[in-house]
């Protein structure tokens, strides 16, 4: 035992070597796209190449005409499902919707829109045949831009949506989906005592995941109406349960099979493929394969929303942020359901405030639906709240890290959504970035460095995890979620912890929907803290199961019997009685004390720590280009503690760069027709290795009381305060405010020539 | 369903009659990185592919009179590592080491780049500033152009039925001569350049410009030469009404489009910008 308490651990903090290592970098690892099954048919889908238009019809007869085509399918051969609220899912769904988003039905509301798929023996008669299905379109006005679909006499996507959360009900149908207000205190009182009031809006652009592993599975549908499914997803559960709805089988009668995942960021939480691909099994009587290309993983599935921000706060002279008040109005592509409500409840998290007040819209536009990203809609609204505060400090004259310790959120804290906080570390991690060499580094002309923070709730929820002692004294670990961020590593170390046994000793396997209870999807930075904790349960379990063998075996009382350093030793009046037996001995012997040692544990966990980050960067801006260039970045967060350090860093790290990627250059670009013209990685531009910096992180640790060993979930945090980090930075190299996203260089470059010709 | 030919000629002569034989739309394929892009996105279905880099010739740089000839199937890697050719001509090769990935520089060529014919190709306005010129074989024997007169537009060439380019020359460089090129992208690599800018100049002993050519990629229908950017180094040394002039020279010359990689605007005033850096560079070279 630590002087502070905290027991001593053996495994929990250290930096062991991946077990999923050895098989990525050799190539061995099976993503989507490596499954095969024997007899597999290649699947393939058509997509609208309008942004909206009726379907008056589609005739499918030539294409199931043409030799090695083997089915067809269009939404007809989709049941109908009616509005029901998903719940397996992360952030909000409709079951209708998302059927409607899988295969369009009566509209296709985006460029890439499914309208049929087919599949045949090869890709070439698949292509074939996606050439001759007729699509009789009516082409119909469209809307992209959030604020233009508002506006009174813009195309209506849907003649059902009355928006929601207003008093009367709307008359008529808008694209406008849902209102909703967060509120505390009396806001409009609380400007009244402010000295400074910062008003602004700001805009962000909708960014793409940009996971590098397109969507794919193989469904296979036998005679018995049993299902397999082998796919890359964020939870081989919540893959059964959107199968399951959408089209109508019993979930006993679906298994799905998880394959490695090559990136998700909250993209692979939700289906497109695996519905259509066990539908064409069905109607062929083959194993069917769906892979998309990279043009379909931008026209068809689902980035994260774009938004306005719109922002006040005011201040006392001294600093002290009196009043928050935000309007955000986000698209969430062609189905209701953006994560305003994230975006609402993060807005003002970092801030210790009596007066705030946060109005949010969810909008539908002509763009494929969005999905869930990394903190869904904490760094739109960041972006603007933290922009503004950074205008503040300015106005104050205050440093900028100064301001936000004077207000920052802390134990005891009323957020505006509700809760109150218990242990946090917002303040950790900006005395962090205070106390970080970054901070002080000089700064040449054209150079400037901007800090922001950001919050993130993190989730806990259900998880089941197995533990089985095998008979050499090593152990299996089995959970049932895919392994996105070193998971397997953190769960193998949790339960080498608890049993007492190296690392090595344990081998963490992600189960089929079939071997391992449920598990609630990778998301919402769940699993090391929610998952970690069914590993402990079911690894002391089996500890308890090892100390009754012992007993048995030294013929004492369990309650006499101690578990240290994986060995069950004798104690209390027995101490010293007998040799020690090891993990392994009672393995060896656990079939004549009783039978085979496993243990499970299902659990719903309740506590997971909020998650604070501060940001600090430095940039460098070309005039004459409107380039930016990043010198040095800092990334402090507070993990609780850290299971693997390593891998904690590394989600920081890769947060901060989606961030950062989100600040300069990521956007979807349109043409007039609403058609997507950069549907890949050469001009929807993610972050290349030499734009950037090596990614400075100090991990905090302010442990989590709810977790066995304080862990809190890390993943989502980092990439909210990239965004405003860099605006700020480039404001205090440029002496101009970035509001809108992506601060691309023309729009740098537009806005020095603007300022020059102010200047004059 | 779709199955074209391909063939993998030994010698340039072989090469030549298939590309004349062939029926419908040929191809030559060189390094391969913009046509297998091109096949794989379905944008191009030639029925037939000409693979050159069996063709010895076409693999090898030589020199020849103090000038070189790079066959067309070099790649930059082997260019780049070519024991003279950077000391002489930094700037084209750094040209068209700017091309793709590393992986990628161990096919793409000079010569697929000009042949491709995009307005953004890298080392198009390099070896225009170098003068440089093309050999190009055919069924009537071979010809030598300036490389400038290659493109006609977007994706289209010079080229007749049956012909192929087979090296690029560079000449003889003269003495107190210095080339560079620069791209504007956003980032760093991997990407089509927004604005490219080359320049060549000769000083005299001076430091005077004696002999200059400027060429713009990107800001055109074909890569461009801007004469009046070359005569506004021509007479001058590196000074800033030099650089004000061919600043404005270059705008001038650029009659680019609004796309998804750049805006008018943003092309022509960048378009000056890297022509001045370029020629900051060039003077340099050259021993300013």
């Amino acid at each position: 035992m630590a002087p502070d308490g905290t027991p001593d651990l053996k495994v929990v903090g250290t930096r062991p070597i991946r077990p999923d290592g050895v098989d990525k970098v050799t190539g061995r690892a099976q993503f989507g796209a490596d499954f095969q099954l024997p007899g597999q048919l290649v699947g393939k889908v058509l997509r609208s190449p309008h942004a909206h238009a009726r379907i008056r019809s589609i005739d499918t007869s030539k294409a199931e005409a043409i030799p090695g085509v083997k089915a067809v399918m269009t939404a007809a051969d989709m049941p109908e499902i009616t509005s029901e609220e998903a719940f397996v899912g992360e952030g909000p769904a409709d079951f209708k919707d998302m059927s409607g988003n899988t295969m369009a039905r009566d509209k296709a509301l985006y460029d890439g829109h499914a309208v049929a798929a087919v599949a045949a023996t090869s890709a070439a008669a698949a292509d074939a045949a996606l050439a001759a299905i007729e699509v009789d379109y009516e082409v119909l006005p469209h809307v992209i831009d959030v604020e233009d679909a508002m506006v009174e006499g813009a195309p209506v996507l849907h003649d059902d949506m009355f928006t929601s959360g207003v008093d009367p009900k709307p008359a008529t149908p808008s694209n406008v989906a849902k209102r909703m207000v967060f509120e505390l205190g009396d806001v409009d009182a609380a400007f009244e005592k402010a000295d400074i009031v910062i008003e602004r809006k700001y805009k962000t652009a909708p960014v793409h995941q940009g996971y590098i592993e397109p969507h794919a599975c193989v469904a296979q549908y036998a005679a018995d109406g049993q299902v397999q499914i082998y796919c890359s997803s964020q939870g081989q559960f919540m893959v059964r349960a959107y199968v399951a709805k959408l089209l109508g089988i019993d979930i006993s009668e679906i298994r799905v099979t998880p394959l490695e995942i090559g990136g998700g960021f909250g993209g692979k939480t939700l289906v497109y493929l695996e519905p259509l691909a066990v539908v064409l099994s069905r109607k062929s009587g083959r194993p069917v394969k769906m892979a998309m290309t990279r043009e379909e993983v931008f026209r068809g599935s689902g980035p994260t929303s774009g938004g306005t921000v719109w922002v006040k706060i005011g201040a006392k002279r001294d600093g002290t942020i009196v009043a928050g008040d935000a309007v955000l109005k986000f698209q969430a592509g062609a189905y209701a359901g953006s994560p305003v409500g994230p975006g609402c409840m993060t807005a003002f998290a970092v801030y210790d405030l009596q007066d705030v007040r946060i109005t949010g819209y969810d909008v539908v536009t002509n763009r494929p639906k969005v999905a869930a990203y990394r903190a869904p809609g904490a760094p739109i609204s960041n972006f603007g709240v933290e922009s503004a505060v950074d205008e503040l400090a300015r106005e104050l004259d205050m440093d900028p890290v100064e301001l936000r310790l004077k207000n920052a959120a802390k134990k005891g804290t009323k957020a505006a959504y509700g809760p109150t906080f218990g242990d946090i570390g917002c303040v950790e991690t900006l005395e962090a970035v205070k106390n970080h060499p970054n901070y002080n580094v000089p700064l040449g002309p054209n150079q400037g460095r901007g800090v922001a923070a950001g919050f993130w709730f993190n989730i806990g929820g259900e998880s089941s995890a197995t533990v089985n002692i095998n008979e050499d004294g090593t152990a299996v670990v089995a959970t049932g979620n895919p392994d996105i961020g070193g998971s397997r590593a953190s769960m193998a170390m949790m339960a080498a912890e608890v049993l007492g046994i190296d690392v090595e000793r344990v081998r963490p396997i992600v189960a089929d929907t079939s071997s391992v209870g449920y598990c609630f999807l990778t998301g919402g930075s769940r699993v090391t803290f929610a998952t970690g904790m069914a590993v402990v349960e079911a690894s002391k379990s089996a500890v308890n199961e090892l100390k009754a063998r012992a007993a048995k075996t030294w013929d004492i009382p369990v309650d006499a019997v101690e578990w240290e350093d994986g060995r069950a030793v004798p104690a209390g009046s027995n101490a010293g009685d007998f040799e020690p037996l090891s993990l392994e001995d009672l393995a060896a012997k656990s079939g004549r004390t009783g039978g085979p040692i496993a243990a499970t544990s299902s659990l719903n966990a309740q506590g997971a720590g909020p998650g604070f980050g501060t940001h600090l960067v430095d940039v460098e801006v070309d005039r004459e280009t409107g380039h930016v260039k990043v010198l040095r970045y800092l990334a402090t967060q507070d993990a609780g503690r850290a299971i693997h350090p390593s891998y904690v860093e590394g989600q920081i790290q890769g947060g901060a760069v989606q961030g950062i990627g989100w600040a300069l250059n990521e956007e979807y670009i349109y043409d007039d027709k609403g058609r997507l013209e950069n549907p890949g990685f050469l001009d929807y531009r993610i972050p290349v290795a030499s734009d950037l910096p090596m990614i400075d992180t100090v991990v905090v640790e302010v442990p989590n009381p709810r977790h066995p060993y304080g862990a809190r979930g890390v993943g989502e945090v980092p990439i909210v305060p990239p965004m405003a980090a860099m605006a700020n930075a480039i404001q205090d190299a440029i002496g101009i405010r970035m509001t809108e996203l992506p601060m691309s260089p023309p729009k740098v470059r537009k806005a020095v020539d603007e300022q020059a010709a102010a200047e004059e | 369903m779709y199955a074209p030919s391909f063939a993998a000629p030994t010698t340039v002569a072989e090469a030549v009659q298939l590309l004349a034989n062939a029926s419908g739309v040929a191809r030559v394929l060189a390094g391969g990185t913009d046509l297998l892009v091109q096949l794989r996105s379905g944008i191009l279905k030639p029925d037939l592919i000409v693979d050159t880099k069996r063709i010895p010739e076409l693999r090898t740089i030589t020199t020849e009179g103090g000038g070189y000839r790079i066959g067309a199937s070099v790649s930059g890697a082997e260019a780049g590592e070519h024991a003279t050719l950077s000391r002489d001509w930094p700037g084209i090769v750094e040209a068209v080491e700017l091309i793709g990935s590393t992986q990628i520089q161990g096919r793409a060529s000079f010569v697929g780049n000009l042949c491709n014919a995009s307005p953004a190709a890298d080392s198009v306005p390099a070896l225009v500033a170098a003068g440089a010129t093309v050999v190009i074989a055919g069924p009537n024997g071979e010809r030598e152009v300036p490389v400038e007169e290659v493109p006609t537009g977007p994706g289209s060439t010079s080229l007749a039925k049956g012909e192929m380019v087979v090296a690029v020359k560079l000449p003889p460089k003269p003495a107190r001569t210095g080339d560079a090129y620069l791209r504007f992208i956003p980032r760093t690599e991997m990407d089509i350049a927004v604005v490219g800018a080359g320049v060549c100049v000769t000083l005299d002993e001076g430091g005077t410009c004696t002999a200059a050519k400027v060429s713009l990629g990107a800001v055109a229908p074909t890569v461009l030469v801007v004469p009046d950017a070359a005569a506004a180094l021509i007479g001058n040394k590196l000074d800033d009404a030099a650089l004000a002039a061919l600043d404005a020279a270059a705008r001038a010359a650029c009659k680019p489009i609004d796309d998804k990689r750049g805006t008018i605007e943003y092309r022509t005033k960048v378009a000056g910008v890297l022509a001045r850096r370029a020629a900051a560079t060039a003077f340099k070279r050259a021993g300013a």
